[in-house]
């Protein structure tokens, strides 16, 4: 049990509520009231999470983003926990932006129940306890002497029992707690279960939840243009053609990020300049867009794919000078060892791809804007809108919708901040949508990378040394302390970067989604090189790492990785695989979260297919049990297809791609048949699992493909170096 | 513009549109059934999916003047057109992340249900395959279509 004081912490704050509610807000910056939904029927609120209806009911208000990742479920599971209510009776809200109401409204990083945790347990808890100081008021009994469960207080001695919705009209002048008492986990019904995603039903009966799908009275559908390469600008734009098509409105260029703000990374944007088609109706205006003549003026040079390869390679070429960190003397160590291996790994620009492409709804209205769509980071575009357009912040409501998908891609705000500017020049509320061309070549990708490893091994095949340098656009892959620093006596990591006129963003587990692989699949090499079990290896190092750590700043725990190791060892029977079985395996910490995972190819008429995939995880206390499931499955699935298939070329700032027909991504029948997955049991607080189960996935993949082809891969889109001549469509 | 007629979920709509209207954007601007997503726009990754006379079709590609009185379903109509133990599955396994496609594989396998009611595992792959899912729910895509098989199928 943990104690939790609240008066010190100091963040909840008793408001009153016209009705005889009660609103118990999360202060952070001040104090907002809330209103309730349905003011007929909610009759407390002890806090911005928390809605008790008089029949017993409990709205849950979920303060995340949902981009997929089930945090709409899962933060309210946490909540429904401590307040000790059937998940049967709980309905869940996504909460417009309100940041002075929730702590974190961001869906970045895998860390919103790692950051939430113990504020949304509290939220419970505390709702709990007032009810219960009601009910202990009412009895004339004392606190101490009442359970809960299941929305029921009950008094053993003298029999009494009252559900919340009844008790909660009296709870209204209950003081807010000044401690309150999380649960045990030892006592947790809800959290570890699998309900089903709470939007599950809306989703398979096809109801309107996605941006794309709002349609609010006398809005104005409204597309962009950008330049057909990076590095150029719209120069003039002759839109007659556009114009005579029935249902278009206007024509017209705006400047969403003029040259004089410097922007914050949200505000990331290749193409400030954009010519602007608004009409009726979708179709009309995506045929208004294709009937615009635009000339375009170069601004800065248009770049190539072998550039960049050829760029990056000199960078990480050569010797290391200044290295990020270093251990030991690893140019001496090289020279001592018996065996030298050194490998370059590199990876593609990616698009993100969200199956919905990007779009929002803003209304200007004076000095307001009204905002409704899909982001990762609502309080972020309020940030960005207000900072150009110079509306005050709190002016700017921002209504957050399921997105069909995040990825990393819906943390820029660019096209809400286009959609209040189209918004304001033609003085109408304005849906704005991408194309998937628009959506494809607008850059903010995965940036492209390259990595060079190099290792020395000593007579009696141990591993003495090992350097990494990489580069990528915008920003080195490699994260100096990380496994494994710590496990080598004589290391050295250092990071380049290229510049570049193409943008690049997040895309799920920043830098992790390539290093990982390139890493994973290095070391397994390594392990071969040294005559050893690639299992015994890694394993050999971790225990390294524990029990005599090299340097001071480890970023990870070892412990966790031997015990990952073990799980997955034990579940896949590592060893015992079979006949005509090809074991790979990969392992990796990225976001707080430890994965372990193992691919099993066989050859079927000389063709590698891919029939099971293990995963091992350590992410603390597991939450939605099922949903972290899928989150794993989804996040294998991605790093299959990426590191197959994924491929962007650019020539002369042109994207070659520009929608699927020239893009491959993985389909039905080319991931593995069957996924299982395994969670360490360690009560650790909760870390986060959108995006830790892809990185290790082009590693464990490599490594079985090698297995069972001999070839070693190291330069993504692997399929072409499986000997396809071109990326066919699936 | 031009007064194009669609039988959706068995009602009959008489539109105002553009004479080359794909059907995707007939049924989302102007029926106002937002359940059929747009994606790729060109037949490539199945979000757009419907049901023209049982068989699964890309809307985003499909002139909605050339269907005449053919019988459209979208996911919205699919419960009442034999489809819900489909729906139901795809809740049993909870097959959704953030859900943008799964109409579309939905009413693609219930236009695989319909022309092959038992499917080999093969089939169930070359028959979906059209259907792209951004998240990779695709495992669970193809246990729920299996449950749905052994729960009835679909009832055309
Ligand atoms: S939107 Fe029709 S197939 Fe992609
Ligand atoms: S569930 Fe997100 S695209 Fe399929």
């Amino acid at each position: 049990m943990t104690k939790i004081n609240l008066s010190r912490r100091g963040f909840i704050k008793v408001t009153g509520l016209a009705g005889g509610g009660l609103v118990l807000g999360f202060h952070w910056t001040g104090c907002t009231p809330v209103r309730p939904a349905e003011a007929a029927k909610v009759v407390l609120e002890p806090n911005a999470y928390i809605k008790i209806l008089s029949d017993g009911m409990v709205t849950l208000m979920s303060p995340v983003p949902e981009i997929g990742q089930g945090i709409k479920t899962a933060i309210p599971m946490i909540v429904a926990e401590e307040l000790d209510v059937s998940w049967d009776n709980v309905s869940v809200e996504q909460a417009p932006l309100a940041p002075d109401l929730y702590k974190r409204q961001s869906a970045g990083g895998s860390q919103a129940i790692r950051q939430l945790w113990t504020t949304v347990r509290t939220a419970g808890a505390a709702g709990r306890r007032m009810l219960m100081e009601a009910a202990a008021r009412e009895w004339k009994v004392p606190i101490a002497e009442l359970t809960t469960s299941e929305g029921v207080i009950s008094h053993e001695k003298s029999g009494n029992s009252i559900g919340y919705g009844d008790i909660a009209t009296k709870a209204s002048d209950i003081e807010v707690p000044e401690e309150v008492t999380l649960k045990d986990p030892k006592d947790f019904k809800i959290i570890g279960t699998s309900p089903k995603n709470v939007d599950v039903n809306d989703i398979v009966e096809g109801k309107p939840l996605f941006g794309m799908d709002m349609k609010k009275e006398g809005t104005v559908i409204a597309m962009i243009t950008h330049p057909p390469a990076f590095g150029m600008k719209p120069k003039s734009v002759d839109d007659s053609a556009a114009r005579a098509i029935p249902g278009i409105k206007d024509v017209f260029t705006i400047t969403t990020f003029p040259e004089d703000i410097e922007t914050r990374w949200s505000g990331n944007n290749a193409f400030p300049e954009l010519v602007v088609v608004t009409g009726e109706s979708t179709w009309n205006v995506m045929k208004a867009k294709k009937a615009l003549k635009i000339e375009w003026e170069t601004v800065t040079p248009g770049e190539n794919t072998e550039d960049h390869i050829t760029e990056m390679e000199n960078q990480i070429s050569g010797k290391m000078t200044k290295p990020d960190r270093i251990d030991g003397d690893p140019e001496a160590a090289f020279k001592k060892a018996a065996k030298v291996i050194e490998r370059t790994y590199s990876a593609p620009f990616l698009p993100h791809n969200t199956m919905e492409p990007m779009n929002f709804y803003a209304n200007v209205t004076g000095d307001k804007i009204e905002f409704e769509g899909p982001t990762q980071t609502p309080q972020r575009l309020r940030d960005i809108t207000a900072q150009i357009m110079g509306i005050p912040e709190e002016n700017i409501t921002v209504n957050i919708l399921r997105a069909g998908g995040g990825f990393g891609r819906r943390l820029y705000g660019h096209y809400g901040v286009e959609a209040a500017m189209i918004s304001k020049k033609i003085n109408a509320p304005v849906q704005l949508i991408y194309t998937r061309e628009d959506d494809m070549t607008q850059g903010t990708y995965r940036p492209d990378y390259r990595v060079r490893y190099k290792a020395g091994i000593d007579a009696d095949n141990n591993l003495i040394a090992l350097t990494v340098s990489g580069t990528g656009t915008n920003g080195g892959p490699v994260a100096s302390n990380r496994f494994p620093a710590g496990a080598i006596d004589n290391y050295a990591a250092k990071n380049y970067r290229l510049k570049s006129n193409i943008s690049t963003g997040a895309w799920r587990a920043p830098r992790s989604n390539f290093i990982a692989g390139a890493e994973q699949s290095f070391l397994d090499e390594v392990a071969e090189a040294c005559g050893k079990d690639p299992m015994d290896f890694r394993m050999e190092l971790f225990e390294r790492a524990k029990n005599n750590p090299v340097g001071e700043k480890n970023d990870y725990d070892p412990d966790r990785f031997i015990a990952l190791l073990n799980l997955i060892k034990e579940k896949c029977d590592w060893g015992n695989e079979g006949e005509g079985i090809h074991r790979g395996i990969s392992a990796y910490y990225c976001h707080n979260s430890y994965i372990a995972q193992v691919i099993d190819v066989e050859m079927k008429d000389s063709k590698p297919v891919l029939k099971k995939a293990w995963c091992a995880v350590d992410c603390g206390i597991v939450i939605s049990l099922d949903g972290a499931k899928n989150q794993v499955e989804g996040g294998i699935m991605d790093g299959i297809g990426h590191a197959m298939y994924g491929n962007i070329t650019f020539n002369e700032g042109v994207i070659d791609q520009q929608n699927f027909d020239k893009y491959r991504l993985i389909r039905h029948g080319e991931g593995p048949e069957t996924i299982e997955t395994h969670f360490v049991d360690n009560g650790i607080d909760p870390t986060g699992l959108g995006e830790p189960a892809m990185p290790p996935v082009p590693g464990a993949l490599a490594n079985a493909l090698y297995r069972a082809t001999g070839k070693r891969l190291y330069h993504q889109p692997y399929i072409l170096e499986l000997g396809e001549t071109e990326i066919k469509l699936g | 513009m031009t007064s194009i007629s669609l039988k959706v979920n068995g009602k009959a709509y008489e539109i105002e549109a553009e004479d080359d209207i794909p059907l995707l954007w007939a049924l989302r601007d102007h029926v106002g059934l937002v359940g059929t997503k747009y994606s790729c726009g060109i037949a490539q990754c199945g979000s757009c999916t419907v049901l023209v006379n049982g068989v699964a079709t890309r809307s985003c590609v499909m002139p909605a003047k050339s269907l005449g009185d053919a019988e459209i379903i979208t996911i919205e109509g699919l419960a009442e057109n034999g489809g819900k133990s489909l729906q139901e599955a795809w809740v049993e396994h909870d097959t959704p992340q953030c859900g943008y496609c799964q109409a579309g594989q939905i009413i693609s396998a219930a236009g695989l249900l319909k022309s092959n009611p038992n499917p080999t595992d093969d089939e169930i792959d070359t028959a979906m395959k059209g259907n792209v899912c951004r998240c990779g729910s695709y495992v669970r895509i193809k246990a729920a279509i299996k449950t749905a098989i052994k729960k009835g199928g679909v009832i055309a």
